[in-house]
């Protein structure tokens, strides 16, 4: 069994545009049960919530507050190196694209570490592109080795790994992965992948399970939305964490709604995804999956961020470079562009202006420090 | 009613209401919250400290006579907690701790028999151990056996407010445990911390009911009053609720006659 046989089924159902058949007596059932079933789903995705985002935003803002309170945590994405052996037709490390290629040395991480650590952030996401030749499961080790002396929670995001690697990175202290299925639509999955390794469409689908199994304490899948029709891509997306959480209830399962931003490319995507669009899928997710984190990354313009941290929004990201060694100057070539710039104060302002708290600490990596 | 002092890990208390730290918007109500609700002991979760950070570090917003029940967050097996509770301990934070060992992220339910092993290795390592559990008797007798110093049955699911839903259970829990019973988790309202006193529960912990409310003060001070009242009504001995009708004289008194 894996989420793959539940997602062959689930093609069936009447996905995206189809959903046009749900009317506001399915939107008036889902937002009147405690707990949701598929069919509640796909009508809150669907155009007959629309005239429902208020009484959904201020059924999710409750949940949240009863669930999380007023804590919101923060993280950074760390890039240690951009070398990538796929061909994605939306992303700037693409194999294609010719630019002078940067990995880190172990001086640079730690370099780089503190200098996020003296922000006060507590929690780090370490990305790579997806080589497994230049950027090998030794060196996220090692990587993850020299982090765990800056940070309370290591997170990867790197290319899928097997069950074994995975647990070899838990036993030294990372504590969470983050992989995008990017596209659950399997058709436009291989059109949009060109060439490489993430071609195995199954391979990326099944990574998240093997990290629940594994035992990483904090999984967060997502869909690059844009990339394909947004209802249909929200709905794969919530059942798959659902998929996960009813097998893994151990594990913390997240997801991240993160929209489709300009790159080095020309790739514009298919599926506009409005900021309407996007609150939708927000509190979806959130009516959805009560107690799943939801992370807000700063793709999102920062007028927006501020509107949607009270939506549902467990997590953020603040302080954000999308270059390898971004910050300490090094200056690589951006993944993509972000959109909200503001820094570590000024993004834990706006959460105390807003009445929210940040939480800078919300873990200790408990696994022994490697010797 | 003044001396109903509350003795537990070798420390004598007046208020019965434990508040927690976790859902706060800022830190800084934490020390008006503590002054409203007159509570003297206080959860904090040792994942959130940070002693590194002089600024967001919970504790320095925790006033010094507060006595600290740091808890295992986050753990999800015996082992994890165990862990936990050492680091708590090592950075300074007394020998109280609460046990939670919770490996249900769907509705954060505890899991008994890892708290059990938890609080065995602790609490022979000399800690003051609250588990906080689900309200089964039989595991209630073995946290007291391994050495708890009370145990915390939940009202309801964390964070749910909706009261003491476990009331039938955590009542045979206060009748037989033999150790103090702190209600945990699930309250909502004053009226249901009440509820729980009058049943002659020892103590409540609440966090979400205050942290959430419109206004975290007023409704400390409302809990405060609320967890009195209940011990007061519990202590005067309320009327007996009996399934059969009681008399009010004896109707078989002539039987001994
Ligand atoms: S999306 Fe990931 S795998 Fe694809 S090109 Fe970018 S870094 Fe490489």
């Amino acid at each position: 069994m894996s989420f793959y046989d539940t997602l062959l089924k689930l093609e069936s159902m009447p996905l995206g545009e189809q959903s046009g058949q749900y009317g506001r007596n399915d939107v008036e059932r889902a937002l009147s049960r405690e707990k949701l079933d598929p069919e509640d789903l796909l009508a809150l995705l669907s155009p007959a919530a629309v005239p429902y985002l208020e009484e959904m935003a201020q059924k999710a803002h409750r949940i949240t507050r009863a669930h999380f309170g007023y804590a919101v945590q923060l993280f950074t994405p760390m890039y240690v190196a951009d070398y990538c052996v796929n061909q994605c037709t939306y992303c700037s490390f693409s194999v294609e694209h010719d630019f002078a290629r940067k990995k880190l040395t172990m001086e640079e991480v730690d370099r780089e570490a503190s200098a996020i650590a003296a922000t006060g952030l507590r929690h780090i996401l370490l990305l790579t592109g997806e080589s497994r030749k230049d950027s090998p499961v030794s060196y996220v080790k090692e990587c993850a080795g020299v982090l765990r002396r800056h940070f309370s929670s290591v997170s990867i995001e790197v290319n899928p790994l097997s069950l074994e690697e995975y647990r070899e990175l838990a036993a030294c202290g990372v504590d969470g992965l983050t992989m995008f299925q990017e596209v659950y639509d399997r058709e436009t999955y291989a059109r949009l992948h060109v060439k490489g390794p993430k071609r195995n469409f199954r391979a990326r689908l099944d990574a998240p399970e093997r990290g629940c199994q594994a035992g990483f304490r904090s999984v967060t899948i997502g869909a690059l939305l844009g990339l394909s029709d947004w209802r249909r891509e929200a709905f794969m997306t919530a059942m798959h964490a659902r998929y996960l959480q009813d097998r893994y209830p151990g594990t913390e399962i997240s997801i991240a709604p993160p929209r489709f931003r300009p790159y080095l490319g020309s790739f514009s995507p298919e599926s506009d995804v409005t900021d309407r669009a996007l609150v939708q899928i927000i509190l979806a997710y959130r009516l959805f999956l009560p107690r799943s984190g939801l992370t807000l990354s700063t793709r999102e313009p920062a007028a927006l961020r501020d509107r949607l941290v009270h939506l549902g929004i467990t997590k953020i990201s603040a302080g954000v470079t999308t270059e390898v060694g971004g910050h300490t100057g090094g200056g690589g070539t951006p993944q993509f562009e972000i959109s909200d710039e503001r820094s570590v104060p000024e993004i834990r302002e706006m959460l105390y202006r807003s009445g929210l708290q940040p939480v800078f600490k919300d873990w200790d990596i408990l696994a022994e420090a490697p010797v | 009613m003044s001396q109903d002092l509350f003795h537990i890990g070798g420390k004598s208390l007046s208020s019965r209401l434990f508040i927690g730290t976790g859902k706060y918007s800022r830190n800084t109500l934490i020390p008006e919250v503590v002054e409203a609700s007159g509570s003297e002991v206080i959860t904090v979760a040792l994942r959130r400290i940070d002693p590194a950070s002089r600024e967001e570090n919970i504790l320095t917003h925790i006033p010094p006579h507060m006595t600290l029940l740091p808890n295992t967050s986050g753990a999800r097996t015996a082992e994890e907690a165990v862990r936990i509770a050492r680091l708590a301990r090592a950075a300074g934070m007394g020998n109280w701790v609460k046990i939670e060992v919770i490996n249900d992220q769907k509705y954060l339910l505890p899991d008994n028999l890892e708290t059990v092993k938890a609080t065995e290795i602790l609490a022979a390592e000399g800690f003051i151990v609250l588990p906080y559990m689900s309200p089964d008797l039989s595991a209630a007798l073995r946290l007291r056996d391994v050495g708890a110093a009370a145990v915390m049955p939940l009202g309801a699911p964390i964070g749910s407010n909706r009261g003491l839903k476990t009331k039938e259970l955590v009542g045979i829990l206060i009748e037989e445990a033999g150790l103090p019973v702190i209600v945990d988790a699930g309250i909502g309202r004053p009226s249901e911390a009440a509820e729980a006193m009058e049943m002659g529960a020892a103590a409540v912990l609440l966090n979400t009911a205050i942290a959430t409310a419109r206004d975290p003060l007023l409704m400390a001070e409302a809990f405060r009053g609320a967890v009195a009242s209940g011990r007061q009504a519990y202590l005067a001995g309320l009327g007996a609720v009996r399934n059969a009708a009681e008399a009010s004289s004896p109707l078989t008194g002539f039987l001994s006659v």
